[in-house]
Order: structure tokens, then sequence, then C-alpha cells
């Protein structure tokens, strides 16, 4: 299976990269490149649908401005939904997965280094095919990233490919996570017992878990979407004895661990980062390790709470609403974790740091509003409005994605062997963390006085907190400029020269071998003491 | 300790983990017969057990209760715009619990073409639902009418004498959907 045994001699060639664009991008079976590949996905459609958060903002800027189509705005909505969770949020923790968990657990590459390559490229695969579908007539799917029938079976000619691009892009993730599973338990160095393993390492396992358990549940429900549609079955069709709720009830079971796969890998970064800059070790480790595990486990019997206010019989409300309660005793047990981690720490305020510290605070305040709408009568209040989207976003913004881009200026020295700039990595940090608040926490107030999401105009009693929250989407975008730049100064090998271990007080693997990391690492296990 | 690495053998883990995938797919799938089967017994969403069969406790045959009435309402609805007349014979029975009832449903062409139409069907209050059998339906079913065709439709049903004692009035309700649109 492992294509290492095909080359007993690797001693002799070790720091050889393989020549050709061709040989070293397109057929790679190195962790390194294609982690490389998936975080450089990553970003390509963390800016192609950031561009469409940019005409839904502009759309809202101010009521009756026609900016686009209504139809159009939906169609906006919807893929910018899909696109950030399925090809932004994901690739990029499994590019960092590819990248560093080998480093971390002293492994020489991914358990099946092949089918990692056949992972990534199904990804460029898949999003072409949803976003081709802006050039088919009738446009693209615009009946929201949840796909509910039976509107999105009114999608015209994109449906198939809508179907089929999630389909594919399932497929990359369910074999990205069996890789990482088999790497995890079979690959780590000698010595490195489970409760050894570098936090980042944990949460990914217990990722991976969730992904090959309620990824085939999508493809089950949408597989029965399309034969809704083509082959005259009636899951969904109440003409033919289904029923559309259904559909609800499956996707959302698929979709509540779904959001637990967009965050538990970032609590990983962030227990790897806090520690790193307060010079202590990470308080509480194995009472994070088991956190993450009841949230993994707690996330399958929660789903209901997206459907509260579809109806269901009072029992089913008592209970989802309190199961859904409980996930905040494990999720509390992590943040005072990371509290007292920080506690009396030499704290040093580096880019990584300031945003895992801003993920601390911030993704709190998401886990809260979160409560409230777990709250079975408050939800109804709440339930499609711009509250639910302030929610989401900053579990999604301020949680998932500050962590990722923590993790990369926190490994970028190991990657590039260069130093980012410092001064522009704060500037990113700063203009984020305002332009983010701004966006979003407006749209609390918006919410509770019950603008609801998904439409494209709204009365102009909501105008001025849809204008801030529009001036704040447009310099968040223009942000990310600047994390593009250091990123891309990094790659050009501009800056200096990033010692082994760049940063005092982290620990782990990772930082015992040189940066850049060499094309090829731990062929000999290392000793973990 | 020196470990090779180039012997680990990740198979059978694999292959585990490939299980999972295939079972959780097959999982998906079986949530629709645990949903039909959830929503019969409990009634929720008004279903009831599609063809009177015995799991449904509607399906009752035995002794006809005369001492009590239960309003039975029926209501049609078409489903969107769709160019169909449908409406209920009768509007609203009054049957005793254990009794064979037999009503009709009249439905009109009013296109200038052949056409056809699907129904379904759904039970208000919800927990009366399990309670209401119906032996024959013309639910679910394709039906094909010429142009301008009018037709009569049959529809059994039978109300279980354990009908909770506090439920006076069930509405049966049938929506017609259009086939050709
Ligand atoms: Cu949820």
């Amino acid at each position: 299976m492992s294509s290492v045994a095909t080359h007993p001699d690797h001693g002799a060639h070790a720091a050889a990269k393989p020549r050709g664009f061709l040989r070293r991008w397109v057929l790679t079976t190195s962790h390194k490149d294609i982690g490389t590949l998936y975080l450089l996905f990553s970003l390509a459609m963390f800016f192609i649908g950031g561009a469409m958060a940019m005409v839904i903002r502009a759309e809202l800027f101010q009521p009756g401005m026609d900016f686009v189509d209504p139809y159009f705005f939906n169609q906006m909505t919807t893929v910018h939904g899909l696109v950030m969770v399925f090809g932004a949020v994901m690739p990029a923790f499994v590019g960092l997965a590819n990248w560093m968990v080998p480093l971390q657990i002293g492994a020489p590459d991914m358990a099946l280094p092949r089918m990692n390559n056949w992972s990534f490229w199904l990804l460029p695969a898949a999003f072409s095919m949803m976003l081709v579908t802006f050039f088919l007539p009738g446009g693209a799917p615009a009946a929201g990233w949840t796909m509910y029938p039976p509107l999105v079976l009114q999608t015209g000619m994109a449906f198939p490919f809508l179907i089929f691009a999630v389909h594919i892009a399932g497929i990359s993730s369910i074999m990205g996570a069996i890789n990482i599973i088999a790497t995890i338990l079979n690959l780590r160095a000698p010595g490195m017992g489970l409760l050894k393993m570098p936090l980042f390492v944990w949460t990914w396992l217990v990722t991976a878990f969730l992904l090959i358990a309620v990824i085939p549940v999508l493809a089950g429900a949408i597989t029965m979407l399309l034969t809704d549609q083509y082959f005259g079955t009636s899951f969904f069709s109440a003409a033919g004895g289904g029923d559309p709720v259904l559909y609800q009830h499956i996707f959302w079971f698929f979709g509540h661990p779904e959001v637990y796969i967009l965050i538990l890998p970032a609590f990983g970064i962030v227990s790897t980062i806090l520690p790193a800059f307060a010079r202590k070790p990470l308080f509480g480790y194995t009472s994070m390790v088991y956190a993450v595990a009841s949230i993994a486990f707690l996330s399958f019997i929660v789903w209901g709470h997206h459907m509260f206010t579809v109806g269901m019989p009072t029992a089913g409300t008592l209970f989802f609403m309190f199961a859904t309660m409980l996930i905040a005793v494990p999720t509390g047990v992590k943040v005072f974790n990371w509290l007292a981690t920080l506690w009396r720490g030499a704290l040093t305020f580096e880019t990584p740091m300031l945003f895992a510290l801003a993920f601390v605070v911030l993704f709190t305040i998401g886990g809260l509003s979160g409560i409230m709408l777990a709250i079975a009568p408050v939800d109804f209040q709440y339930h499609d409005t711009y509250f639910v989207v302030a929610h989401f976003h900053y579990v999604l913004v301020s949680g998932s994605i500050f962590a990722i881009m923590a993790a990369v200026y926190f490994w970028l020295p190991k990657w590039t062997g260069v130093m980012y700039s410092e001064r522009l990595g704060k500037l990113h940090f700063w203009t984020s963390v305002v332009a983010m608040n701004l966006v979003f926490f407006p749209q609390h107030f918006l919410g509770l006085a019950g603008m609801p999401r998904r439409i494209a105009d709204y009365p102009v009693e909501f105008m001025e907190w849809n204008m801030v929250s529009s001036v704040g989407a447009f310099a968040y975008g223009a942000a990310q400029l600047i994390f593009v730049w250091t990123v891309i100064q990094c790659m050009r090998g501009r800056g200096k020269p990033a010692p082994a271990k760049p940063w005092e007080g982290a620990e782990g693997l990772e930082w015992t071998v040189p940066s850049p990391a060499p094309h090829h690492t731990f062929h000999e296990p290392p000793k973990v003491v | 300790m020196e470990r090779e690495f180039t012997a680990p053998r990740h198979g059978p883990l694999v292959r585990r983990c490939l299980v999972v995938v295939v079972a959780m797919f097959g999982f998906g799938f079986a949530l629709v017969p645990a949903y039909r089967i959830f929503c019969e017994v409990t009634g929720f969403q008004g279903f009831i057990a599609a063809d009177g069969s015995d799991r449904d406790r509607g399906g009752y045959v035995g002794a006809v209760d005369e001492s009590r009435t239960v309003t039975v309402e029926l209501v049609a609805s078409v489903n969107g715009r769709a160019p169909w007349g449908f409406a209920p014979v009768e509007r609203r029975l009054e049957v005793h619990p254990g009794a064979l009832v037999t009503t009709r449903y009249r439905a009109v062409n009013e296109t200038g073409e052949p056409r056809a139409w699907q129904a379904s069907y759904n039970v208000a209050p919800g927990s009366a639902a399990r309670y209401l059998g119906k032996p024959e339906c013309f639910c679910f079913q394709r039906q094909e009418f010429e142009p301008g065709e009018a037709r009569e439709l049959p529809v059994t049903f039978i109300v279980n004498p354990d009908i909770p004692s506090h439920v006076k009035t069930v509405t049966l309700s049938y929506t017609l959907f259009d086939l050709e649109g």
C-alpha cells in the first residue's frame, strides 16, 4: 500500500524534489506539497466565496438598491455558503492536517500518499463543476446551501451539477479523512502514545471520524434529491407520499456534526498556539481530549435544533433543546482550560497569538448566541433572521477562519523558511478583527428586530446597521489582501530566515526539523520522550 | 529500537473505515422507513398507514360503536395553480366509530388536453391520524383524465372506536398534484 516501499534507497536522494511542474505538483505524493496545494486552493475559494459576500453586502447596503437582480442575490447567498463550507474552510483544515500531522507525530508522510493526491485533485473538479453553473441558462443554484426540497428541485440545469459537485467534494473529504485516520493510528513515532499526541492531531482524529460518519449521510440525502428529480422516486415529494421535512432531518443529521468538523481542528490549533505564546503547558490536556470526544458524540443527537419551527412533538423539542445546551458543558471546559493556560503566563502578542486570543473571545460570543438559539421558545423569534447569520459567522469567521489564519502565521516559517512580516501580520489582524465585528455584531440587532435572512431587500428601519455591516464587509475583504501579500512574500523567500524553532515557547516534533521543512522528514522515526 | 517505515499495513484499518462509510450511506436511506414508522406511530405530520395494513390500528374490523358519533370533515385542495376542479362530494359526515364509510371526491380536467394527477392526503389533528383507517383510496396513484372529463373517485374509511373521546372532529384532507407541469 505504501508507496514509500518502492524507494528503499531514499536516503540517497532525500533532499531531491521531483522536477517539472507536472511531476512536482500534479503527480505529487508528498504530504507537504499536497498540504500546500490544499491551502492555496482554499485561499482561492476564500476569495471567490468572499467576492460573493461582497455582492451580498453591496446589495444590502441600502434598501431598494437593486444592485443585482434578486434571483442573482439568491444565487450569491447559496453558492457563498457552499463554497465557504466545502471549498474554503474544510480544505484549509485538510491542508493543515497534511502539512502538520505527519510532522507532529514523526511520520515520514501520510499513510496513503497516492490516495492523498487523488483526494486533493477531486476538489478543483468539484468546484469547477459548481462554479460553471453561473454560465448555464438559469444560473447557479439559488435554493440555499442547505438544498431543501421542494425549492431546490426547481433549480434548472444547475441542479445535477450541484449534486455531483457536492458528491465529489464529499468523496474527497472521505478519502482525506481515511488517510488522516490511517496516518494517526498507524504511523506515530515509537513512544507517542495516543495521550501524548498534540491536540491538533487529536482534534483532527475526532474530526476525521465525524467526516466518515456523516458525509455519507449527506451523500445519501442528495442522492435522494437526484432520484426524486430524475427517476420518479418520492422520498421528499408530497405528491408521491414522501415528506420534504424528512430531507431536513437527514440533512441536519449530517449538518450538526458538520459544524464541529468546521470547528474541532480550530480548537486543536488554538490549544497549540496559546501555550506557545503563554510559555506554559496547556492546562488540562486530558480534559481537552475528553471534551473534544464528548462534543463529537453529542453532535449526533442535537440536529432537531435546526427544525424547531418546522414542528415536532413537544418531547422532541425538549430533548433537542436540552441535548444542545449540554454541549455547552464540554465547550465551556475548553474555554476555561484556555483561560487557565493564559493565567500568569509570560504572554507575548505575535500575530498567531493575536488571532488565537481573538478566537477565544469571539468564538465564545458565537457559542453564547448559539445557546440562545438552542432555547426552543426563543428560537421561534430568532429563526431565519440575521441573528442566526450573526451567530454562525461568529463561529465560522472569528472561529474557524481566525484559527486557520493563526495556524498559517504560526507555521508559515516552518513551511517557507522565512519569517513573515510581523508588522503586516499585525495590521492584518487588527483590520480583520475590527472589520469582522463591524460586519457581524450589528447583525445581532437586525435579527432581534426581525430582519429575515436570504432576502435581497429590507424595510428602511434596518438601514443604519446594514450600512455599518456592509462597510465592515468591504473592509474585511480588503484586509485579506494584506494576508495574501504577506504569504506571497514568504513564498518568494522574502523575509528574515527562520530558525528551526522560531517561537520560543513552542513545543512539538515539527520544531525539531529545519525551516523550511526539507522535502523528506522523519524517514528515521524520532525518539519521543 | 529502529522501526521500519516501509512495512505498516493500512489495509485492515482502511477497510474498517470503508465499512463505516458504506454503513452510514445506508443509514441515510434507513431513515426513510424509520421516519415513516415514527410518523405512523405518533401520528406526526398527519401520516396514516398507507394501505390500512395491520400495523395501522385504524384498520379495525369489529363492532360499530353506535353510542358515539365523530364528525369527519373532508377537504380538497389543488397544489399550485393547476387547471383542475377538485372537491369532495360531501363536505362533512357524522360517522359512528367502527362503521365502514364510503364517500367520493370529484375531479374535473378543465383543459382541452389529456392530463394526469396524483394526490396525497393528510389527517388533522395528528393525534387522531392513527385512528383513521383507509382500506381504499385513490391517493398516490396516477389518475389519467381525458380532455374535459369529470369523474368521481371513492374513498372508504373507518374510524377506530379506540379514538380518544375528546376527539370530536377529524379532518381528512386531499391535495391534488398536477403531473404535467
Ligand atoms: Cu446544529
